[in-house]
């Protein structure tokens, strides 16, 4: 024995090898004759996301396929991250609208306050979360990507139990 | 009687059929070797739940290929301080012993050509596995040499480990090979499979001794439970913690060509060979491509299994502690040996001695009883708390035997009792 080796003080009637690498190996065989596997194969397969996942933004548009933004300005104004540029402008008939909406999401914290403060509901967080990209720059989101997206956005809560319990 | 198709060959056709069995021996390890990494992964992620690597191909069996192909065309970085001789040969030296042993395993029944019969071994050595064990016993300096050329703590460890543990091993091996030898009475390969043939296989004459041969094979090959040259939790990779790309690739596929190599020779020594069981048209002239095929087919499936076992192993069974490996080497493995050298010897003896026929049913079953017998006693009796679990020693026997009076009705003990 040698010197400062702890020694296992297992049950004599545990410690016969041989029968515990039989039932191991009794075990392992189960396991891989089992087709049921647990591997999600997953660009095939993805699991149901939660209607509450927070991912990258998407601006909801109008029937006109206008952004639904006003250039209120809350949406900047609550991001804790600061992540929200918004210069906005103002066409003739005295409508707001965005000039500049830009969204860095490397900065987002995926907090979802501005789809919470918005009050067009125009800004939304998405159920979205294939984000992969060849540079950084394209991580700056701007109008015309944030109303090109798709993808299904966020409920941020459950309507049916909105305290999350 | 006998045609030509059933003589020994003529020189020169002797030349070219030994270099096309060279030729496709080689081609056919190295595939199995490749599809034998691609099983490990497959088997592995069964064992595990998953599915493994199944995108590249069809059932992802073309992943040998990517993984060739990644390997070749990575960058080989070369560590500051390494002896660079040393650390370029270590690799190629780690191969080509299991590539070497190879040549010495009949793998099917002779084959009738117009020129004569080819006997389906490389090189029929009239030494066998003398020469197995030699040259299995040259794996060892491919794995140590990598572990120094290194200039890395950590491999050298693990080439000292791998030295120390090859060295223990490999004398059961050879103890456990003695006993075929005993019965056999040649230690050529072709000759221990008529033998075998003749009398049944040694498995179950020599039940003991094949155990000991496949446990010690396990720890020649490095691989679980005795794979503490490369532990990777205590080790990083072991010996191979500085090689990339190909130099490291050739490790992986050492070890692989290893495990086909040591089950290619455990089914040779213990396991009949070619021959298929309970028949015996297969064994005898005059050979037909038929038998060829068929004998082919059940070697390549006995050591398809024997592959599969080690890697089921693998999947199943912790890593030894270094003092258990080394305690179950020289204290258990060799002494067990060394008794069932002289245990076989003196049943030879006296079963001849008795003028009992080799072969003939009374020496059989009193063989196979003298089995039974030593299992009984080594695996429901001896194993009981000694082999591994707690290191034995003398001071820990007395704690066992405190712990076995204290042992019925007690699911677990209190360790401060103990002390």
């Amino acid at each position: 024995m040698a010197i400062n080796v702890k020694v296992m003080d297992r049950p004599i009637n545990e410690v016969s090898y041989v029968r515990a690498t039989l039932s191991g190996l009794a075990l392992t065989l189960k396991h891989m004759v089992d087709p049921h596997k647990v591997t999600l194969q997953y660009p095939d397969e993805k699991w149901d996301i939660s209607p509450r996942w927070r991912g990258t933004h998407r601006m909801l548009t109008t029937e006109d396929g206008k952004a639904k933004c006003v250039a209120c300005g809350l949406c900047p104004t609550v991001c804790p991250a600061n992540c929200i540029k918004l210069v906005p402008g103002e066409d003739e008939t005295g409508n707001r609208y965005p000039l500049v909406f830009e969204i860095d999401e490397f900065r987002c914290i995926f907090c979802g306050y501005c789809q919470e403060v918005c009050p067009e509901e125009a800004i939304h967080m998405g159920r979205h979360y294939e984000n992969a990209e060849f540079n950084r720059a394209r991580f700056v989101y701007d109008l015309e990507r944030l109303t090109a997206q798709t993808h299904p956005v966020s409920d941020l809560w459950d309507p049916a139990d909105p305290r999350g319990e | 009687m006998l045609d030509q198709s059933q003589l020994d060959l003529p020189f020169l056709p002797f030349l070219l059929a030994t270099i096309v069995k060279m030729i496709a021996m080689v081609t056919l390890y190295m595939v199995s070797v490749a599809y034998t990494t691609f099983a490990e992964r497959k088997i592995s992620a069964w064992i595990q739940d998953r599915h493994g690597p199944n995108r590249v191909g069809p059932m992802g069996l073309f992943q040998v290929l990517a993984d060739g192909v990644k390997n070749f065309t990575k960058e080989e970085s070369m560590p500051g301080g390494v002896n660079k001789p040393m650390f370029i040969l270590a690799p190629a030296l780690a191969f080509v012993p299991a590539l070497l042993a190879w040549a010495v395993i009949p793998f099917a029944a002779p084959m009738p050509t117009p020129w004569g019969r080819v006997d389906m071994v490389v090189a029929d050595m009239p030494i066998g596995f003398l020469f197995t064990l030699a040259i299995t016993s040259l794996g060892v300096y491919g794995i140590v040499l990598a572990g120094w050329a290194s200039n890395n703590k950590y491999a050298l460890l693990g080439g000292l480990r791998a030295s120390a543990q090859m060295v223990s091993y490999e004398i059961s091996m050879g103890m456990a090979t003695v006993c075929v030898l005993l019965i056999a009475g040649n230690v050529s390969l072709t000759k221990i499979i008529d033998q075998q043939v003749f009398m049944g296989w040694n498995v179950l004459l020599l039940s003991v001794a094949s155990f000991l041969f496949l446990v010690a094979a396990f720890a020649e090959t490095n691989r679980v439970p005795f794979d503490l040259p490369e532990a990777e939790s205590e080790l990083i990779a072991g010996y191979h913690s500085e090689y990339s790309a190909m130099k490291f690739s050739m490790f992986p596929i050492s070890e692989y060509a290893n495990m086909i190599t040591a089950s290619g020779m455990f089914v040779t020594l213990f396991f009949g060979g070619w021959d298929i069981p309970f028949t015996s048209w297969d064994n005898f002239g005059p050979f037909t491509v038929g038998k060829f095929i068929a004998t082919f087919a059940m070697f390549v499936a006995k050591v398809i299994f024997f592959v599969f076992f080690y890697i089921w192993i693998r999947w199943t069974l912790p890593r030894f502690r270094y003092d258990q490996l080394m305690s179950l080497g020289w204290k258990i493995m060799l002494p067990t040996a060394l008794a069932y050298v002289v245990i076989v010897a003196s049943a030879i003896l006296g079963l001849d001695m008795a003028g009992v026929q080799r072969g003939s049913w009374p020496f059989l079953l009193s063989m196979m009883g003298i089995n039974v017998v030593l299992f009984v006693i080594l695996f429901m009796i001896l194993d009981r708390g000694r082999l591994v679990s707690p290191a034995a020693s003398r001071l820990d026997r007395a704690r066992l035997q405190h712990l076995r009076a204290q042992a019925p009705g007690r699911a677990t003990l209190n360790p401060k009792e103990i002390r």
